[in-house]
């Protein structure tokens, strides 16, 4: 029993840092449709923030509280600038966007090679993240685990009641869903896109943050993580926020299991197949939207 | 106010010349229909005035140039527009979609705060459509008719002083047909009307002054009267009679 319920909360761990990584592409993929394979590199330069912070702030806690607000705006500004420069330019056109969007993650990542260093880079965690924490009947859970999965859902939290309740959401869901008549409502569509991109891409920042406190931090390491982060909005149905919770925290416990049971490469391809054949029985995703749209 | 005036207005697509040097003067006030046969360009014209194709020539509505501004920018200006397949936001509730009409004047700070109270504009409208009992549902799961009337009441909160209807009442009822042309009256009190119509019933009844496009140009203009006694209007409309010379 405690051994199902350690993978079910290695699993539960595995989604949170799914979930932070996709949570961004929910947007800029889910909502605008906009495959941006740079993503990724703004993960990376969400983590390479912490680093760079980490060389002024000697205080490891602090450096991590002070690296949410500005990985968020560097990694959204990084957003902002291409779909100002790019994207915007290819609004409709998703292979083209796609082939731009890979050159601009080839472009950040010999960047950051060459900023950087191509060796990994280490920063330190608080101490309060470094222990773990002991539960009753001897379960055992990592501290930074535990940090991630809050993380995680507060963004989502904060997500939702943005997309949701407010005014500024509800302009992101209506130029999402019909842009020549969101422009004809008066709505200045150019910049609710640059405003979305901007919270879109923010959000690949604080993943990237929270990504230094289980891994090491690199040039590459965005590109092992995009995939994932596609494939769980895919999966949770496009342009639907709950799909991606649920999808992310299923893939985590899934990977969990069978990793368990077998190896981490063997796990990895049956999650693959699993998504595979789910794709087959649902190909427009766990969650879709019914109307009767004529279009 | 001065109305609509449309000046040599030409637009292509990739050499196919959809809208071909159009003159049109609709003064305010009117309830000015056009109509023509498929491919005539009208709902091109709409496009052109409302900016979401480029156009060449000039277009002027209440002393303000439009052609060359952004599609927001001319919306603000007071000129709001349906489209052809009853265009509403369809992930958000009725009240949602009339508050994206209604809100482009509100402060970028406030955005963030959520909604206290209906504005009286807003309700109004939802009144004036006959939509305040689906107010909370989700626009795309109105029956057609009903979307169609909430377009129209988006124009209302948007307060769009000219509107460009593209084909309000298709697919609706003869009762819903009555009923939104007796609002396309109570509207033209004090705004300007430019309606693509395909039923001539509802035309007959409810156009003040009519245009005919056909292959990119005005073919024909004046009352209801007078443009269906014109001959050239007829032979779009019919085909010409063919000539001794076609039939051997």
């Amino acid at each position: 029993m405690t051994l199902v319920l350690s993978q079910l909360f290695t699993g539960i761990s595995i989604g949170a840092v799914l979930l932070l990584i996709a949570l961004g592409l929910s947007l800029t993929f889910g909502q605008m449709n906009v495959i941006n394979m740079a993503h990724g590199e703004f993960i990376m330069a969400g983590a390479y923030t912490v680093y760079v912070l980490q060389q002024v702030i000697t205080s490891a806690g602090a450096s991590l509280i002070v690296a949410l607000p500005i990985a968020f705006a560097v990694a959204g500004a990084m957003g902002v600038l291409l779909e100002f420069l790019l994207i915007r330019r290819l609004y409709g056109r998703p292979l083209d966007t796609l082939l731009v969007t890979w050159g601009v993650a080839l472009i950040l990542q010999q960047a950051a090679r060459d900023i950087f260093g191509a060796p990994n880079v280490q920063t330190r965690a608080p101490d309060l993240l470094t222990g773990s924490i002991h539960l009753p009947g001897g379960l055992v859970i990592a501290s930074s685990r535990v940090f991630i999965l809050v993380l995680a859902l507060t963004a989502v939290a904060a997500l939702t009641l943005v997309l949701k309740t407010t005014s500024l959401g509800r302009r992101i869901r209506a130029v999402v869903q019909n842009r020549d008549l969101a422009a004809v409502s008066g709505l200045a569509t150019g910049r609710v896109d640059r405003l979305t991109f901007f919270i879109g891409s923010g959000l690949a920042g604080i993943a990237g943050v929270a990504l230094t406190l289980i891994g090491p931090i690199g040039p590459a390491m965005g590109t092992n993580i995009i995939v994932n982060a596609f494939l769980v909005v895919v999966v949770g149905g496009i342009g639907q926020l709950k799909g991606t919770v649920i999808v992310a925290f299923a893939l985590g416990i899934l990977q969990s299991m069978v990793e368990y049971t077998t190896t981490v490469s063997v796990a990895s391809v049956i999650v693959f197949i699993v998504i595979v054949a789910f794709l087959q029985w649902r190909p427009q995703g766990l969650f879709t939207l019914r109307t009767r749209s004529l279009a | 106010m001065s109305g609509l005036t449309v000046r040599d207005l030409r637009v292509v697509f990739d050499g196919f010349v959809a809208v071909d040097g159009v003159d049109l003067e609709v003064p305010a006030g009117d309830v000015r229909f056009v109509i023509g046969p498929n491919g005539a360009g009208k709902t091109t014209l709409i496009d052109a005035i409302t900016g979401l194709v480029r156009a060449t020539g000039s277009v002027t509505f209440d002393d303000h140039a439009l052609l060359g501004r952004k599609v927001h920018r001319i919306a603000r200006l007071g000129v709001g527009r349906t489209f052809q397949t009853a265009a509403v936001f369809e992930e958000l509730t009725v009240l949602q979609n009339l508050d994206i009409a209604a809100g482009w004047s509100r402060h970028p700070l406030s955005l963030l705060r959520a909604r206290g109270q209906v504005p009286s504009s807003v309700a109004e409208a939802l009144t004036t459509v006959g939509l305040s009992a689906v107010r909370d549902e989700l626009a795309g799961t109105l029956a057609h008719g009903q979307k169609q009337w909430l377009e129209i009441g988006m124009l209302l909160v948007q307060d769009a002083k000219l509107l460009l209807l593209d084909e309000p009442v298709a697919g609706m009822s003869q009762s819903e047909r009555d009923a939104t042309g007796d609002l396309l009256g109570r509207l033209a009190a004090d705004r300007t009307v430019l309606v693509i119509e395909h039923d001539m019933d509802f035309l007959r009844r409810f156009a003040r002054t009519v245009t005919v496009m056909h292959a990119g140009k005005v073919l024909s203009e004046g009352t209801v009267a007078e443009v269906q006694a014109d001959p050239r209007v007829q032979e779009v409309y019919l085909g010409h009679a063919p000539s001794a010379s076609e039939v051997a």
